[in-house]
C-alpha cells in the first residue's frame, strides 16, 4: 500500500531528466569561495587567515553557538583571501578564498572504499562527531544536525525518519545516492537510530523511483529495524511535516517540533555524511549536486566539493545554454534564483536547474475568480487567496489570525491559480511582518 | 558574466490550468446539454442561444472598454458561459428583444458593475433570469412543448411544466396519484422530453457535463451532490409523510432546473464558498430552499432564488467556515 498525506498536495510534471546518470566526481577547481554561514544559524568564526596553507577536511571557521556549524575546507591549498561573495541567497556573504594545490587531505581521514558496518561511538559520541564534522540538512534546509539529535529534556524520540522523497521535480541527487550508496546510507541510518536511542527507523521513498525502493528494501534485511515506505508521488511529501504524516499518520501540533509527536526527520544525503563523519572521520566538504534542465546538453549528477563555483558544474554539463533564462539553486518549486552563476556550491545546494527564457517569466496576472483551487492544494490547510488579501491590506492582526505562520512556502498556491496571482509572495510578506509583531509582543 | 539572469522568488513551475481553460471547461461540458435543447427545442432554441451568448460578448465588451476602460477580456469564455447559461434558463420562444434586455441586465448589472469577472457576488446569469422572471411573468412562463414545437419560434405551441401542472393541482385539492397521469414519466423527463427552459429539461445530458467537469477537476464533487441530496432527502421526507399531497423525490431531482443548478448554476466559482465544508453548507442551503419554494412558495420552481439566496451569504460563509488546519488538532494514530 502506498501512503501518502492527506491534505492537498500537487503534482507538478516530474521532469526527472537525471535519474539515470550515475554519480560522476567532478574536477577539482582552480579555487573555491567557502561561505562561513551554508546553516541556519550564527555564521561560524574563521579560523584561517590570508597566506594559510589548508589539508582538505580541515576546520577552517568554527561554530559560534549551539545553532551554527562547523566549516571545513573542501581543498588543499593557499587561503588568498577572506572577502564577500554572492551566495545562492543573493546576498553578500563572508566567505574563505583557497587556491587550490594539489588534494592532500588530513591524514586521519579514512579514504578506503571498504565499508564499516560496527559502530563504535556512544550515542553522545555520535552526536558529538556530528556536530564537529559541520553536518547539515542536506536536503535543503540546512538546519545543524546535531540540534536535531539532541533530544529536548522531557521529550522522547520513537521513530527516525530518513527522507528519500525527493518530491521536487527534476532534482536526482538523493535517487542516485541511494542506488550507488546504499549500504552507507544504511549504515548512516543505523549510528542516527543510535543517536537518538530509537528502535525504528523508514525510509520514506515515492513511487516514481522504484529501483530505489527495491534495492533498500532488499538491503534493509541485514539492518536490523529499518524499512523502506513506498509513497504516492505527490509534492511537497518531502516537506517534514507531510513526510511525518504520510508514514505515521500523526500531525506535528501547529509551531510545533517535530519530537513532539516522537519524530525525527533526516535527509538520506545527511545520512550518508553521518556515515562518512562517524566511520570514515570524514567531515563535511563535499555533496550530490543535479545539473539538469531541458536544454541542458548533459544533465548530471555530479559530486562535488563545496565552494566550487557553480559555473564549473554548468560547464560540466555542457556549458549555459543558448536559451538560458533562469539558473535556480534546487528545485522548481522551493529553488532559488541565482542572479549570477558565479556562485558558490554550499551544503544546501541539491541541485542546480536551469530553465529556458519561455519558461523564466510569470503569466499576467488577472483578479482572483475564486476557484477555490489554492485552498484545496494547501498542505497545511491554509487559505492562500484570503492570507494575500489581508496582507495586501496589511491587517497583520487577521493574518495572523489566519495562521500565515503555519505556510511551509511550499508554493502549491503559486503554482496551481489559473489567474497566476503572487500569492506565495505576499504571504511571505505577511510571515515577516507578523513575525516582527510576534517578536515585540514578546520583548 | 555576459548573461543576465532573471530572478523572482519561489516557485518557478506553473501549472497548466489558466482562466480560460477552465472555462473552455465548463464550455465543453454544456455541449451535450446545449445538442438536447436543439433537438427538442430547434429552431426557438437556436435563435435564443446565438441572441444570448453574442449580446453577452458585446455586452462585455462594450462596457469594459468604454464603462471600465479596461481590456476586455472577452476570449477568456465567462462572457460566453453566462451567455449561454441564461439562455438555457429561459423558454425557447422567448422574444429576441427580452433576451437581449436579459443579457444587458446579467452581465451589465450582474457582472461588471462589480468589476467584472471574479468580483460579482450572485451569479450573473441568474440574475439575468430572475430580472426577466419578474419583468415579464407571462413569456417567461409559456413553455414550448418539446419536438413538436421544434419548426416554431414565437408561435410555439405551449404548455405548463410539471413543476406548474402538480403546483396547481394540489393547490386545487387534487391528489397526486391523478396529477402523475397528467405528466411526463420521470423517465421522459430525464432525456429531456418534457416542457420547461430549454437547457434544464435535458437531466442526462447535464449529468454527461458533471462527469467531465468532474473528470477534468473543473469542479468538485461538494456542490452538486449536497445540492441534490438535500432536495432528495428534504422532498422524501415530505413524500413518506403524505404521497398523495407531496411528489416523490426522484420527481424533485428531474423535475424543472434542480440538475441545471446544481451542475453549472450553484458551482460557479465566483459566487460560491471556497472551503469544502462551506460549499456542503451552501449546496445544502440550496437544496432546502428549493424544495421550501417548490412545496409552499408562491412559485412553481424555487432553484435560481435558492441560488442567489445562497450566494449573499458565501462572504459569512467564507467569514466562519475554516478549513481543517494541518496540526490544528494532535492525532497520534
Amino acid at each position: 500500500m502506498l501512503k501518502t498525506f492527506s491534505k492537498g498536495g500537487v503534482h507538478p510534471p516530474e521532469n526527472k531528466l537525471s535519474a539515470i546518470q550515475t554519480i560522476e566526481q567532478l574536477a577539482l577547481p582552480k579555487t573555491v569561495s567557502i561561505p562561513i554561514s551554508q546553516h541556519i544559524g550564527a555564521p561560524a568564526t574563521p579560523l584561517v587567515k590570508k597566506n594559510d596553507s589548508v589539508k582538505t577536511g580541515q576546520l577552517i571557521a568554527k561554530s559560534s553557538g549551539f545553532v551554527s556549524a562547523n566549516i571545513h575546507s573542501s581543498v588543499s591549498g593557499k587561503v588568498i583571501k577572506i572577502d564577500s561573495v554572492v551566495d545562492s541567497s543573493g546576498y553578500k556573504k563572508q566567505s574563505i578564498i583557497i587556491e587550490v594545490e594539489g588534494d592532500e587531505w588530513l591524514e586521519e581521514i579514512d579514504r578506503t572504499p571498504e565499508l564499516k558496518k560496527e559502530i563504535n561511538l556512544s550515542s553522545e559520541e555520535i552526536i558529538k562527531k556530528v556536530g564537529e564534522s559541520g553536518i547539515v540538512g542536506l536536503g535543503g534546509a540546512t538546519f545543524p544536525s546535531q540540534v536535531k539529535l539532541s533530544v529536548p529534556r522531557g521529550m522522547k524520540a520513537e521513530i527516525l525518519i530518513i527522507n528519500g522523497v525527493e518530491c521536487e521535480p527534476y532534482l536526482t541527487s538523493d535517487h542516485r545516492l541511494m542506488l550507488e550508496k546504499a549500504d552507507e546510507l544504511l549504515i548512516g541510518t543505523q549510528i542516527l537510530m543510535k543517536a537518538l536511542k530509537v528502535t525504528q527507523a523508514v525510509i520514506g521513498i515515492e513511487n516514481n523511483k522504484a529501483d530505489a525502493i527495491e534495492h533498500l528494501t532488499n538491503l534493509t534485511k541485514q539492518y536490523q529495524g529499518i524499512s523502506v515506505q513506498a509513497l504516492k508521488v505527490k509534492y511537497p511529501q518531502g516537506g517534514e511535516k507531510q513526510l511525518i504524516k504520510a508514514i505515521t499518520g500523526r500531525e506535528v501540533p501547529s509551531g510545533g517540533l517535530p519530537i513532539a509527536v516522537g519524530a525525527v526527520v533526516h535527509n538520506v544525503g545527511t545520512a550518508f555524511a553521518v556515515y562518512e563523519a562517524v566511520q570514515k572521520n570524514k567531515p563535511l566538504f563535499e555533496r550530490v549536486v543535479t545539473v539538469t534542465g531541458k536544454s541542458v546538453k548533459k544533465p548530471s549528477n555530479f559530486l562535488v566539493r563545496i565552494g566550487t563555483s557553480v559555473a564549473n558544474l554548468i560547464e560540466a554539463a555542457g556549458g549555459l545554454p543558448e536559451d538560458t533564462g533562469k539558473v535556480i539553486s534546487g528545485g522548481p518549486m522551493m529553488g532559488r534564483a541565482l542572479s549570477t552563476i558565479d556562485t558558490p556550491v554550499t551544503k544546501g545546494t541539491s541541485g542546480i536547474l536551469i530553465l529556458p527564457e519561455g519558461e523564466s517569466r510569470r503569466g499576467k496576472i488577472y483578479d482572483c475568480i475564486r476557484c477555490a483551487k489554492c485552498v484545496s492544494v494547501c498542505p497545511m490547510g491554509l487559505e492562500p487567496y484570503l492570507l494575500m488579501t489581508v496582507t495586501e491590506q496589511q491587517n497583520y492582526e487577521r493574518t495572523e489570525h489566519e495562521r500565515v505562520m503555519d505556510c511551509i512556502e511550499c508554493g502549491s498556491c503559486s503554482y496551481i491559480c489559473p489567474s497566476n496571482r503572487p500569492l506565495l509572495d505576499y504571504i511571505r510578506l505577511g510571515k515577516v511582518e507578523v513575525g516582527k509583531i510576534i517578536r515585540t509582543r514578546k520583548a | 558574466m555576459s548573461k543576465l539572469l532573471i530572478v523572482s522568488p519561489s516557485p518557478h513551475n506553473y501549472g497548466n490550468d489558466t482562466i480560460k481553460s477552465l472555462m473552455y471547461g465548463v464550455l465543453i461540458a454544456l455541449i451535450p446539454t446545449l445538442l438536447v435543447s436543439l433537438y427538442f427545442f430547434g429552431v426557438g432554441a437556436l435563435i435564443v442561444i446565438v441572441t444570448s451568448v453574442i449580446s453577452a460578448v458585446i455586452f462585455e465588451y462594450l462596457i469594459s472598454k468604454y464603462i471600465l476602460k479596461t481590456k476586455p477580456s472577452i476570449m477568456d469564455g465567462s462572457a460566453v458561459i453566462t451567455g449561454l447559461l441564461l439562455a438555457f434558463n429561459v423558454p425557447s420562444n422567448l422574444p429576441v428583444w427580452i433576451v437581449i434586455i436579459g443579457a444587458l441586465v446579467a452581465i451589465g448589472i450582474g457582472k461588471m458593475t462589480f468589476g467584472g469577472l471574479g468580483n460579482n457576488p450572485f451569479n450573473p446569469a441568474l440574475v439575468g433570469r430572475v430580472f426577466l422572471l419578474v419583468s415579464f411573468p407571462v413569456q417567461m412562463t409559456t413553455w414550448p412543448a418539446p419536438i413538436q414545437s421544434r419548426l416554431q419560434y414565437l408561435d410555439a405551441v405551449t404548455g405548463a411544466t410539471p413543476l406548474g401542472i402538480v403546483k396547481e393541482g394540489l393547490r386545487n385539492g387534487e391528489q397526486v396519484s391523478e396529477l402523475v397521469k397528467q405528466i411526463p414519466s420521470n423517465m421522459q423527463m430525464f432525456i429531456g422530453n418534457v416542457g420547461g427552459s430549454l437547457g434544464e429539461v435535458a437531466g442526462l445530458a447535464i449529468l454527461l457535463g458533471l462527469i467531465w467537469l468532474l473528470y477534468k477537476k473543473v469542479i468538485t464533487w461538494h456542490i452538486p451532490i449536497s445540492m441534490l441530496g438535500t432536495i432528495f432527502i428534504v422532498s422524501g421526507i415530505f413524500w413518506l409523510i403524505n404521497p398523495e399531497k407531496y411528489m416523490d423525490p426522484v420527481f424533485h431531482i428531474i423535475a424543472g432546473g434542480a440538475l441545471l443548478g446544481a451542475v453549472f448554476m450553484a458551482t460557479d466559482y465566483v459566487t460560491s464558498p471556497m472551503t469544502p465544508k462551506g460549499q456542503l453548507i451552501f449546496g445544502i442551503g440550496i437544496g432546502f430552499l428549493t424544495v421550501m419554494i417548490r412545496l409552499f412558495g408562491a412559485y412553481p420552481e424555487g432553484v435560481s432564488f435558492a441560488i442567489l439566496i445562497m450566494n449573499a451569504f458565501v462572504p459569512i460563509i467564507n467569514l466562519y467556515v475554516k478549513p481543517k488546519r494541518f496540526g490544528e488538532v494532535v492525532k497520534n494514530g
